[in-house]
């Protein structure tokens, strides 16, 4: 299998993420080791498929998320956890070539129906992405931006409700509270990030995405990060994308490992850290490949 | 040989390449500058004595038997009363012993036809003046302005000369009796166009420009922005998106004397809209900017970064919320920018306002897009066409003013992005 992961064509998706995928003709079902679903799911997805074009990114994958907890998606680049990240709120739908096939349901309710607003979806289902992308505005109306557009706020007062209870809850308040009215860009890269987190939670979504939120952070900011998505699992689910084996172990409970678009081995974070049951998940913990 | 030894041998190959491109590079400049240098040194030495005008002071008697004979103070007789024989008493009686109808004809040629039309509107202004002895001072004929400017060679013989030595023996009496001398030309500033020079101005071209750019500007803008964001924004990609990108490409590209062409034949001959007019020539010059700033608005919604696109998405923003409350005001300097210098080739166009009549001799200033008018670079135009000396100055004159109002709308380009222009 290894030997065939080096030595196949590469296939590459037009996302950030690019690497090897398995070759045409080679299709044939992997079997997810580990158990894929959970007790009482927010979103359960069911065969998805993700085919950019000709390259088919996403293979099969089936995958319960809880509520209130952290599932951390782990992978070699160009394994489509990326991709299927994106899948959870439609954000490839921005993308012209992606066709997503399969059936991800939130609380019941099938995402890529054609009755589901992807508006509401987007409110519901937040993201923060792998650069911190803050709008060139200040940070009181960054935060306050999603609210606005969704009506959230009845006025004014209310609004600075929100926006306070959201820099609180990212835990940027203390320090930007005496300059709300600078703008978001202006802060440092850490900051950035947390700012954009608190952007996502004004909305107060049901899940939370997270690409690689800490790729572009120093470690004091990625502490920062780590410590907060522990508060937020109390409220929130929390998805997230990492390069760093370490960052899965700290912060999420569940942790599923991708493959070339398959979904390898799924389980509680310890057991997969400590107790691989898969030879390609060994691999890619032990440091064999990735 | 080691890799050190290696390097140093193609080193001065490397290093004088760099060199030679540098002289290229300074050399294309200096031969730019020089040649920027010369253009603006023969306009403005054409054209800086265009704003002096020779003038003469002439001592008129507004009587009232010839203004307003029966007292009444009709406005109407008032307008229509013969101020050119005031004139014409008046310089009869500075020079009392030319005689014959020949010298008189001269001696009333002194002055500029518009000495007549300045008394008209002193007495239209004040009634009161009638019947009272006035020194006026009126603009003197163009070619005594060619004289006093050194345009026109008193050490010629008189046979070649356009001043013969009765005349310029008139104005050596007028110098030394202080009654002639030079002035700011300000009808130059106010007037629009004459057949005598003297009289010419450009404030009419400047307000047919003005008009003109004004229609240009309302409509391109919004136009050539709206399709620009449909196009980046909204648009599938396909084969048909692509002809018309390709398309917008080649319209940047057609000569603009076409346009004329097409505004001809579509808004005056099909829409039977009035010929002349600035309404025409704007909706003519949109055709011509409007890849311009389709192309310059394209470019600026290209650099918006995607990510602020994914993020105002990502909150859950409509694509329309997305596009107006983030990636277009963060595109909008861009977009200025592109406007402006699109107005500004505007500004500078004549060939197809040619085709649709702004050539025509207008001498009102217009009162609104429908009136006939001319544009600043078609005045250029049409006084280097005209034979009299003193259009000459006059050519160089309105073509500063043209470079100055395009050089104004430039400084503003750059001021705008400077100030608008977001980093992140």
């Amino acid at each position: 299998m290894l030997d065939q992961a080096d030595t196949i064509a590469m296939d590459v998706p037009p996302e950030a993420d690019s690497g090897p995928t398995r070759a045409a003709g080679e299709e044939k079902k992997i079997k997810t080791t580990g158990r894929v679903t959970v007790n009482k799911p927010i979103i359960t997805a069911r065969d998805v498929n993700v085919r950019y074009g000709d390259k088919h990114a996403i293979k099969d994958v089936d995958i319960d998320i809880a509520y209130n907890e952290v599932l951390a998606m782990i992978g070699p680049s160009g394994c489509g956890k990326s991709t299927f990240l994106r899948c959870l709120n439609r954000m490839n739908d921005t993308v012209d070539i992606a066709r997503v096939t399969g059936r991800i349901e939130l609380e019941g309710h099938d995402i890529y129906d054609r009755k589901t607003d992807v508006v509401t979806l987007r409110a519901r289902v937040g993201m923060v992405f792998q650069k911190p992308n803050p709008f060139p505005k200040s940070i009181y109306e960054n935060v306050a931006y999603g609210p606005r557009i969704h009506g959230l706020a009845r006025n004014q007062v209310e609004l600075d409700e929100i926006v306070q209870t959201s820099l609180r809850k990212a835990g940027l308040w203390e320090e930007v509270n005496d300059r709300l009215e600078q703008p978001g860009t202006g802060l440092s890269g850490g900051q950035q990030q947390r700012l954009c987190i608190a952007r996502t939670i004004a909305v107060s979504p049901d899940v939370i995405l997270m690409d690689e939120p800490c790729s572009a952070l120093d470690p004091i900011a990625t502490a920062k990060i780590e410590e907060l998505m522990d508060e937020l699992k109390e409220n929130y689910s929390i998805v997230i994308v990492t390069h760093s084996m370490q960052q899965a172990a700290r912060v999420s409970q569940r942790t599923a490992y991708f493959h070339l678009g398959d979904l390898i081995e799924v389980g509680e974070t310890e057991r997969i850290f400590t107790n691989p049951r898969h030879k390609l998940t060994e691999d890619y913990l032990t440091g064999r490949f990735g | 040989m080691d890799t050190a030894e290696k390097v140093r041998a193609g080193l001065g190959k490397r290093y004088a390449a760099e060199r030679r491109f540098r002289l290229f590079g300074m050399g294309a400049i200096v031969v730019a500058l020089c040649f920027l240098v010369f253009l603006f040194a023969s306009i403005i030495g054409n054209g800086y004595t265009a704003f002096q005008q020779t003038f003469i002071k002439i001592t008129v008697h507004l009587e009232s038997e010839v203004i307003d004979p029966r007292g009444q103070r009709d406005l109407h007789k008032l307008r229509t009363a013969d101020y050119g024989a005031l004139v014409k008493k008046s310089l009869r009686a500075q020079f009392p012993e030319v005689s014959g109808r020949r010298d008189k004809r001269k001696l009333y040629g002194m002055v500029s036809n518009g000495a007549a039309f300045d008394l008209q509107a002193m007495v239209m202004r004040d009634p009161d003046l009638i019947g009272k002895v006035l020194d006026v001072w009126v603009a003197a004929d163009d070619d005594i302005d060619m004289l006093m400017k050194g345009h026109i060679d008193r050490g010629r013989p008189e046979a070649e000369r356009r001043l013969k030595d009765l005349e310029v023996g008139w104005i050596d009496r007028l110098i030394a009796d202080q009654r002639l001398e030079m002035r700011f030309n300000s009808a130059f500033f106010t007037a629009g166009d004459s057949r005598e020079p003297e009289l010419a101005g450009i404030w009419g071209a400047a307000v047919g420009s003005f008009y003109t750019l004004l229609v240009t500007l309302l409509l391109s803008f919004p136009i050539g922005v709206g399709a620009a964001v449909y196009l980046e924004e909204f648009a599938p990609r396909n084969r048909w998106t692509d002809i018309i990108e390709v398309n917008i490409n080649n319209l940047a590209a057609v000569p603009s004397i076409v346009f004329g062409l097409l505004g001809l034949a579509v808004f005056i001959n099909f829409f039977s809209l009035p010929r002349s007019a600035p309404v025409v020539g704007g909706l003519v010059l949109t055709l011509m900017t409007l890849p311009t700033i389709i192309i310059a608005s394209r470019a600026a919604l290209k650099s918006v970064p995607p990510s602020i696109r994914d993020a105002a998405l990502g909150m859950g923003a409509s694509k329309m919320q997305m596009v107006a409350h983030h990636v277009l005001p963060l595109a909008l300097p861009g977009m200025l920018t592109g406007t402006i210098i699109g107005m500004a080739q505007a500004l500078g166009e004549s060939a197809p306002l040619l085709m649709i009549g702004m050539v025509a001799f207008i001498v009102d200033i217009p009162g609104g897009p429908f009136d006939p008018a001319t544009v600043l670079p078609v005045q250029v135009y049409l006084w280097a066409d005209s034979p009299e000396r003193a259009f000459v100055e006059r050519t160089s004159a309105a073509i500063m003013v043209l470079l100055g109002f395009l050089a104004l709308m430039n400084t503003l380009a750059v001021f705008l992005r400077k100030k608008f222009e977001r980093r992140w």
